[in-house]
């Protein structure tokens, strides 16, 4: 049995423990936000919190999650009540297929709880790891400036 | 044909032409079984289905909407429902839409081409009308008044003059909308629009950002198991004998479906599918067939070509006294869907229930029933959305090899997924494509004649048959593959958009397809738009320097079309195109435009790249589009698509190549296949919509890709001074060519 703690809750599971986080997100804990785009640590689809670091579900076994603090999108909010990052992202319609948005908002989250006002490049660096296909990447960008409560048009800086 | 410039010249000694004219156009659209029109004076698909109640139903429960359309991701739920509720005039919110499902919609093809808003908004726009139409003489009956003198509510009702009003819902009953539509139903007017027009927030958003179910790779049905399918590092290879035994021996595996060379393992748990894959995969793999042409990316275009005249206007001897000429080329190029294609199939008393993200749920699901052998009537393709797709990816074809699994365990749905590399080995690509062109400028600096040439692979590979899927060809016995045809102008496949748009006195364009590909090919967003625009929309800067122009004032002086030239106008002076910042060796700026196909929306896109010399690191500091997609939906939904359009383009243009050696391709995930990520798209992009309320709608979703290439290629060539005219403009390539 692996006792997992996932958005605040306690989930005693019988799983094998060399599985991959996010297979047991998506499956055992039928949570749909935490994407499978890659399995390898290239796209950050998979994108989940463990004691509050981005990290990626696709790579880190179950049991080396057990006894941390696993947060994925489902963690932020809801429809009907969507955290901050979430409601920044609607405000911006910061999605087309929107199949990489929700590694996005976690990986934006885990940047955001450990630097609230962060500069352009910052943002830029931290989200390199994620990728978008459909080419949202400004909107992504003016979602989380919004967050930030910065300028969501912010210019880049002179590099 | 006397072209002056032959193959041989363009692309190396060594080519053979073959030329013969075309047989009967057979395809409309982009592949696929087309339906056929039966009432070709309507608006858009009501040609092919002209029925009300195919596409609007309603009754005490509300009012349901039907389109044959998928959402990709574009937003086309969001804009079909405005297109709706418009005509109906009711609140958006009031209309539930269902999207292709072959037991439910009507049959409108393939969701491609940028035609949605042309097709099925004008359908359902035209219907709607229909249908207020038939209610307000319902509804007058019932009051007792004259139709016109009634108005609707807003809230799906009618008001007489006196104040009585009457619900739709309460006049559906009586009201039968089996009946043909008519084309002249009166629209709302344009000042009263309440929901065409406005920037109605994207329906499919709040469930995206939640967690909530939204994709076919979320579909989780009682007793489902999990399968892979397995399969060499690529297309053209196999694997060698399989371990089965090992296989089974694992915990918790079910199965190994087998048929021919297909197999696909299904187990109780995803993971356990896919650590069976890989034990599987122990087995090595082989070629079988001949080596691929490794080396040359473009050595492929010189195969035999079956060529045709799309252009031929103007006569006699050009009165230039000036030549120009240049050659382009793009590698070739992936969609590389940031999902890997996935499907859930479930065979049960004889019916089998798909459910995917395929482009075209009709055309599948023929080429599914006689993959397992089933009457078409017993197979069910209900589209539910996968990631963003850009044209013809893995979505059909796990599609069919998630339906041979399904059919070997009745009653067991089956959800099939492919891993990354199986993606990035096997989808359909988009073909390289190579061009050429010379024009001749007068003594005013004005173009006299216009030659262009295009040598393009098929860019239509969708299936209509079972050999049009992966697994078709590998099931025993084999279905015969699909033979590749191209796409007619004047929509075209290689040959899309060129035709340049510009006057000329004289021009001739000639397009060769190239039947035998060395690599799958088939429909990548814009298709053939993307390279021949970033041709012509280079070429065009080429000829104005040697001109003596300006780039924009040249474009101009070649336009005719009004619409074209104020599209031009309206990006240069966004983007600040007279006071730009002069080329000083780092800095320079690029301008391009195209209608695409000539018969969509009209982009123009600006923008101002700074290149870095020690690297050849190409940085867009900000770009600026405009773009006329006549009656616009949702303005802010045309401007997500333009951004997209750009920043994918950009990322085409300036960063990817398929690569393959002798045996596979070796762009197998994404650090052998990079793409843009955050540090590399641009500072800035802005989108300026040009609305034309009441004018046809024009499809956008793929305009931005040839004109933000061209563009690139262009504020490249300005800054450094150095033409380059092979795509990707990589910082290899610009590097050296400057030299340093
Ligand atoms: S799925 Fe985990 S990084 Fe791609
Ligand atoms: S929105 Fe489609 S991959 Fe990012």
């Amino acid at each position: 049995m692996i006792v997992l703690n996932v958005n605040g809750r306690d989930h005693s599971l019988d799983v094998p423990p060399e599985t991959p986080l996010l297979y047991v997100l998506r499956n055992d804990l039928q949570l749909n936000g935490a994407k499978f785009g890659c399995g390898l640590g290239q796209c950050g689809a998979c994108t989940v919190q463990v004691d509050g670091q981005a990290a990626y579900s696709c790579l880190l076994p179950v049991s080396a999650a057990a006894g941390r603090h696993v947060r994925t999108v489902e963690g932020l909010g809801t429809v009907e009540k969507p955290g901050v990052l979430q409601r920044a992202f609607e405000t911006e319609q910061a999605a087309q297929c929107g199949y990489c948005i929700a590694g996005m908002i976690m990986r934006a989250q885990a940047l955001l709880d450990a630097n609230p006002r962060p500069s352009e490049a910052q943002i830029r660096a931290h989200m390199q790891p994620n990728l978008c296909r459909c080419g949202t990447h400004m909107r992504i960008l003016r979602a989380i400036r919004r967050a930030a409560g910065l300028p969501p048009d912010g210019k880049m800086e002179a590099a | 044909m006397s072209e002056t410039l032959s193959r041989r010249g363009v692309l190396g000694a060594g080519a053979l032409v073959v030329a013969f004219s075309l047989g009967p156009r057979a395809l409309a659209q982009e592949g696929g079984a087309a339906p056929k029109p039966v009432a070709p004076g309507l608006p858009g698909s009501l040609k092919t289905t002209p029925m009300l109640d195919a596409w609007i139903r309603v009754d005490a429960d509300g009012i349901t909407v039907f389109t044959g359309k998928a959402e990709l991701g574009q937003g086309i739920k969001t804009a079909l429902i405005q297109v709706a509720a418009e005509d109906l005039d009711v609140a958006p919110a009031a209309i539930r839409l269902v999207t292709a499902d072959t037991g439910r919609t009507p049959n409108e093809g393939i969701t491609a081409g940028s035609h949605s808003m042309q097709d099925s908004g004008a359908a359902i726009l035209n219907a709607a009308a229909n249908v207020r139409m038939l209610l307000a003489e319902a509804a007058a009956q019932k009051l007792g008044v004259a139709p016109d003198a009634l108005a609707t509510t807003g809230d799906g009702g009618f008001k007489a003059p006196d104040g009585r009003t009457v619900r739709y819902a309460d006049l559906a009953a009586g009201l039968s909308l089996h009946v043909a539509a008519r084309a002249d139903a009166p629209h709302r007017p344009l000042g009263a629009r309440r929901t065409l027009g406005h920037d109605l927030p994207r329906v499919d958003i709040p469930a995206k950002l939640t967690g909530g179910v939204a994709y076919v790779h979320d579909l989780r049905l009682p007793g489902m198991l999990h399968a892979r399918v397995v399969r060499g590092p690529s297309v053209g290879t196999e694997l060698k004998a399989l371990d089965e035994a090992a296989a089974l021996a694992m915990p918790g595996v079910v199965k190994l479906v087998r048929n021919g060379r297909f197999a696909a393992v299904v187990a109780e748990r995803e993971w356990t599918a896919v650590q069976a894959l890989q034990r599987l995969q122990q087995a090595g793999w082989r070629r079988p067939g001949p080596p691929l042409p490794a080396g040359d990316p473009l050595a492929s275009l010189n195969g035999p070509s079956q060529d045709e005249v799309i252009q031929d206007v103007g006569a006699g001897a050009a009165a230039g006294v000036r030549t120009v000429q240049a050659r382009y080329s793009r590698p070739w190029l992936m969609h590389g869907a940031i999902g890997p294609s996935c499907a859930v199939a479930h065979f049960q008393d004889g019916q089998l229930t798909v459910w995917t993200h395929t482009q075209g749920v009709f055309p599948l699901r023929g080429a599914i029933a006689q993959l397992v052998k089933l009457a078409s009537d017993k197979v069910r393709c209900i589209h539910m959305e996968g990631a963003g797709c850009y044209g013809h990816n893995g979505a059909d074809d796990v599609a069919g090899d998630a339906a041979l699994a399904a059919m070997a365990l009745p009653g067991r749905p089956i959800r099939l997924q492919w891993m990354r590399e199986q993606e990035h080995g096997w989808e359909p690509l988009g073909c390289t494509q190579a061009a050429q062109i010379r024009a001749s400028l007068d003594a005013a600096g004005h173009i006299a004649s216009w030659r262009f040439e295009v040598w393009s692979h098929s860019h239509n590979g969708r299936p209509v048959t079972a050999g049009g899927l992966l697994a078709g060809l590998e099931v025993d016995p084999p279905f015969a593959p699909q033979i590749p045809r191209p796409i007619p102008m004047p929509e075209g496949g290689g040959d899309r958009n060129g035709v340049a748009i510009y006057a000329f006195p004289q021009a001739r364009a000639v397009s060769h397809f190239i039947e035998k590909a060395p690599l799958r090919a088939s429909a990548l967003r814009s298709l053939g738009a993307h390279l021949n625009v970033f041709a012509i929309e280079s070429f065009m800067d080429e000829c104005a320097k040697a001109a003596g122009a300006d780039p924009v004032a040249f474009r101009l002086a070649h336009l005719t079309d009004e619409r074209a030239k104020a599209v031009i106008a309206l990006c240069a002076e966004q983007f600040g195109w007279a006071s730009r910042r002069l080329s000083d060796g780092r800095r320079g700026t690029g301008f391009a435009f195209a209608r695409y196909k000539n018969l969509a929306s009209y982009c123009a896109v600006a923008l101002e790249v700074e290149v870095e010399h020690e690297t050849g690191q190409v940085s867009v500091r900000r770009v600026v589009s405009a773009i006329d997609a006549g009656d616009v939906v949702n303005p802010d939904g045309l401007k997500n698509q333009i951004e997209g359009g750009i920043v994918q383009a950009l990322s085409w243009s300036g960063l990817e190549a398929v690569t393959f050696d002798a045996d596979h391709r070796t762009s197998f995930d994404w650090s052998a296949y990079p793409v843009a990520r955050f540090r590399d798209v641009p500072g800035s992009v802005q989108v300026h919509v040009l609305n034309r309320p009441g004018t046809p709608f024009l499809g956008a979703g793929e305009a931005a890709q040839g004109p933000a290439g061209a563009a690139l290629a262009n504020a490249v060539a300005d800054a450094t001074g150095v033409r380059l005219r092979d795509l990707p403009l990589s910082p290899e390539r610009v590097k050296a060519a400057i030299g340093i």
